[in-house]
């Protein structure tokens, strides 16, 4: 069968590994396979969060030059630094919040306007969802649901291979109980949102 | 309890690759464990931790790799099975030892994990510890997947037992960083307590015990040797045709999914039990083939074996790897880097997929201090006392841990640096060598690591120099483990505190003081004293890491700090000078502080010249 790629990248502390933990879950749960790559250590303070998904029966999870079916990325800059891994036909899910490295204020960089960001995946990809991943999950009852907001816009896009049951049952497995109402609210108003973005 | 312990038989996990390795460990019947955390292994430590007392084993993070290796010599000498992991690097460290362990033949298993890193993720050099196996006349497996994490310790259990020999376990970033779905075996709790049956011929390797040991060592190789050549760990994959591509580790993985994805002719040879090198299973899957494909990370060390095997059996075959330029050199590989490769040795073209390009300008984002650490604080003191006694030839020699992040911008105050523990010794030479003003940081894990021998080189030679600890009251760059410093140990107990004070107190350093540089005059002030004392000066600058500080539920409210726009004069000392990454510059141009980023360590309040930012409850 052919795999299905997902390219996830934020910055450190928005929840990236998170995310892809519950989608192992549940394709635990729905019985496929999945191989993830991680990045720990010193690439992880504050610095970008890239991970690699395959589902299906792949060996390594290093996804190949355009290879990304899907990119979910929770931050408008490092959506386009995943360039080399996205094709035009790759379908990306952004959070329109930036978040500006220190670099930029120290002058050694720039954070151009992001809607240029997104214009620009807009120009190169035939289907994006954008979204205020931060407002959403802020409005879902908690700041933190932030990747489940993602995750949820992600699971509405065509091709998707999770369905609704096994990630919340991977969410209800994985999350604290007492998060638990505020996470589905948070991934139920991500599906929706990318629903209405996509007709 | 973690599922890694409890989990029953059959279960499938979703485990990273170095949670699946304690599983193995688990059902292996481990009673030893040691490490010292270093990134890609450090997560097999944090796991151990969560599970040792529950599995009624003995873990700790030792002081330091050669401790932590002969924690599970010790073991395994006295009839216990032992596990001791760490990052390539690390083995460099504990190597001393290590050498020594075939010398003395051990009583049962013991394993050693090395976690390369190619690419250097999260490292100083690009070693290959495959040398290392031939090195220590070691038995090698590499794994390909957490799975695999799991299955191979119950075959190193089984040849270093049968061999006496150590067996290492040769990963990379890529297996013990990748995570899938592991179907777990059953758990069997180890032995408590062995016993150290004395025998100083074999223990202690004088040069009669150790001249014979060597040709012990070499006839039990060759038993090896065969062994590997048998072994169900190094199989053929398959799909017939001309090319054979010999593999190993994440390589394997690679290869598999070109061949796969493009429904290629070409049979994939995957090595797990890769030295003493499987010479005749090579020579067989050489001679079932036209051409050869090596695959490996990093260095060209099977493709050399397969030369050696062309050249002993008079054989000729195109061989493509690193040394006809095939392969690069250098750096991880990756699937795209094995489609080139077998598109070249197959003579084919394969479909391209087309990437996007765009020629917008991306900010780089490197890895920066948290915001409210207290290593920037020190840091900015320091700065500030060096500039105050108008310094201008100071030059800071550095170590590993959180505080190399001092080598960007605007600090850059990470000069020059080797190892662990190599700020104190550079100082020493750089003091000899040099008439400028020596100031080396060091952390709290790394100190008790390796920096107490060069801080007595240091004290004996009458140096005259300033050595900054760092003591961030945890091993905070690998995730957070504890340290002799801290009142905790590997098993989760409360443990002895070691102070570093009383250690440099004793060596004889003249110049002892503790500073909290979250106040920062208080800081400047120490710095400048110790930059005026004529002797080795250490500085204990005291500040618990954020990271773990922000576990801590039981913080009180939190402090909100705010820009008072009226008062800010916007001359950015904030943002360029101090650099907190949860300050920024607003869209009017003002300084902002982000809430969700702010650690409310309040030392922006004493850095800003307009006294501009303030507190609310």
């Amino acid at each position: 069968m052919k795999n299905y790629c997902v390219y996830i990248t934020g910055v450190g502390g928005q929840g990236v590994v998170r995310t892809s933990i519950i989608m192992g879950l549940a394709c635990a749960k729905k019985g496929v396979g999945i191989v993830m790559s991680e990045i720990h250590g010193m690439a992880q303070r504050g610095g970008s969060v890239p991970a690699e998904i395959k589902i299906g029966n792949a060996y390594s999870p290093i996804i190949e030059q355009g290879g990304a079916d899907l990119l979910i990325s929770f931050e408008p800059a490092e959506s386009l630094r995943a360039m080399s891994k996205l094709s035009k036909d790759t379908i990306a899910v952004v959070n329109t919040q930036p978040i500006i490295p220190v670099t930029v204020a120290l002058g050694t960089s720039v954070y151009l306007d992001p809607k240029m960001y997104l214009d620009e995946l807009r120009s190169k990809l035939k289907k994006v969802v954008f979204l205020d991943a931060e407002s959403i999950a802020r409005e879902a009852g908690n700041v933190l649901t932030l990747n489940m907001v993602m995750l949820g816009a992600s699971s509405a896009t065509p091709g998707f291979p999770l369905e609704k049951e096994f990630l919340v049952a991977a969410m209800q497995e994985n999350l604290p109980a007492k998060a638990m109402d505020a996470n589905l609210r948070a991934f139920d108003m991500g599906f929706e949102q990318a629903k209405k973005d996509l007709q | 309890m973690s599922e890694i312990l409890t989990a029953q038989p059959g279960t499938k996990l979703y485990l990273l690759g170095n949670e699946a390795v304690v599983r193995g460990a688990l059902e292996n019947g481990i009673s030893v464990a040691a490490t010292y955390p270093g990134t890609p292994s450090s997560e097999i430590g944090d796991v151990f931790m969560d599970v040792a007392k529950d599995a009624g084993m003995y873990f700790e993070f030792s002081t330091n790799e050669k401790v932590a290796l002969e924690v599970a010599a010790a073991a395994a000498a006295s009839g216990l099975r032992s596990f001791v992991w760490m990052k390539h690097v690390g083995l460099n460290v504990a190597s001393d030892s290590f050498m020594s362990i075939a010398y003395t033949k051990i009583n049962a298993g013991m394993v050693v994990l090395t976690a390369d890193d190619p690419s250097m993720w999260s490292s100083q050099n690009e070693q290959d510890n495959r040398w290392y196996a031939r090195l220590g006349n070691t038995p090698m497996l590499e794994p390909s997947s957490p799975q695999e994490m799991k299955d191979l310790m119950k075959y190193a259990y089984e040849i270093s037992e049968k061999s006496g020999l150590a067996v290492l376990m040769r990963t990379t970033t890529r297996i013990s960083h990748m995570r899938g779905i592991v179907t777990v075996g059953e758990v069997h709790v180890g032995k408590k307590k062995g016993e150290f049956v004395k025998d100083p011929f074999r223990f202690v390797p004088m040069p009669a015990p150790a001249y014979a040991a060597h040709k012990r060592i070499i006839a039990t190789l060759a038993e090896l040797a065969h062994d590997a050549d048998v072994s169900p760990l190094n199989k053929v994959y398959g799909k017939g045709g001309k090319l054979g591509i010999i593999t190993s580790g994440p390589t394997f993985n690679y290869a598999m999914d070109v061949v796969d994805e493009y429904d290629l002719k070409a049979d994939v040879l995957k090595l797990t039990f890769t030295y003493p090198f499987p010479e005749k299973a090579v020579l067989d899957f050489i001679k079932d083939h036209e051409a050869i494909l090596v695959a490996e990370e990093v260095d060209p060390i099977a493709e050399k074996e397969v030369f050696a095997i062309l050249g002993k059996n008079g054989l000729v075959r195109k061989i493509y790897g690193k040394l006809d330029g095939t392969m690069p050199m250098a750096y991880e590989y990756s699937t795209d880097i094995l489609k080139a490769a077998i598109s070249k040795a197959l003579g084919i073209t394969l479909p391209e997929k087309i990437a996007i390009t765009s020629d917008l300008k991306l900010p780089v984002r490197p890895p920066v201090w948290c915001p409210g650490c207290g290593h920037r604080a020190m840091y900015y003191a320091t700065k500030a006392a060096i500039e105050h006694l108008g310094i201008t030839n100071a030059v800071y020699p550095s170590d590993i841990g959180c505080y190399t992040l001092s080598a960007a911008a605007p600090y850059k105050m990470a000069d020059y640096l080797t190892s662990m523990g190599s700020s104190i010794g550079l100082a020493s030479g750089l003091s000899v060598a040099t008439d400028q003003k020596i100031v080396g940081f060091i952390g709290d894990s790394t100190f008790f690591h390796s920096g107490m021998p060069p801080l007595v080189n240091a004290v004996h030679a009458a140096r005259k120099l300033v050595i900054v600890v760092l003591d961030n009251r945890i091993t905070a760059m690998t995730g957070g483990q504890p340290n002799p410093g801290i009142p905790l140990n590997g098993m989760g107990e409360v443990a002895p505190e070691v102070s570093i004070e009383a250690i440099a107190t004793a060596i004889g350093v003249g110049f002892v003081k503790t500073v909290d540089p979250a106040n920062l005059a208080a800081a400047q002030t120490v710095m400048e004293e110790a930059l005026g004392f004529d002797g080795v000066a250490v500085v204990v600058a005291r500040h618990p890491c954020v990271m773990i500080k922000s576990k801590d539920k039981s913080t009180k409210q939190k402090l909100v700090f705010t820009v008072d726009k009226a008062k800010c004069n916007q001359c950015k000392v904030c943002v360029t000078k101090f650099a907190c990454p949860a300050m920024f510059i607003d869209k009017d141009g003002t300084i902002a502080i982000d809430q969700a980023l702010c650690n409310g360590c309040a030392v922006c309040v004493q850095v800003c010249p307009e006294k501009a930012i303030g507190v609310r409850r």
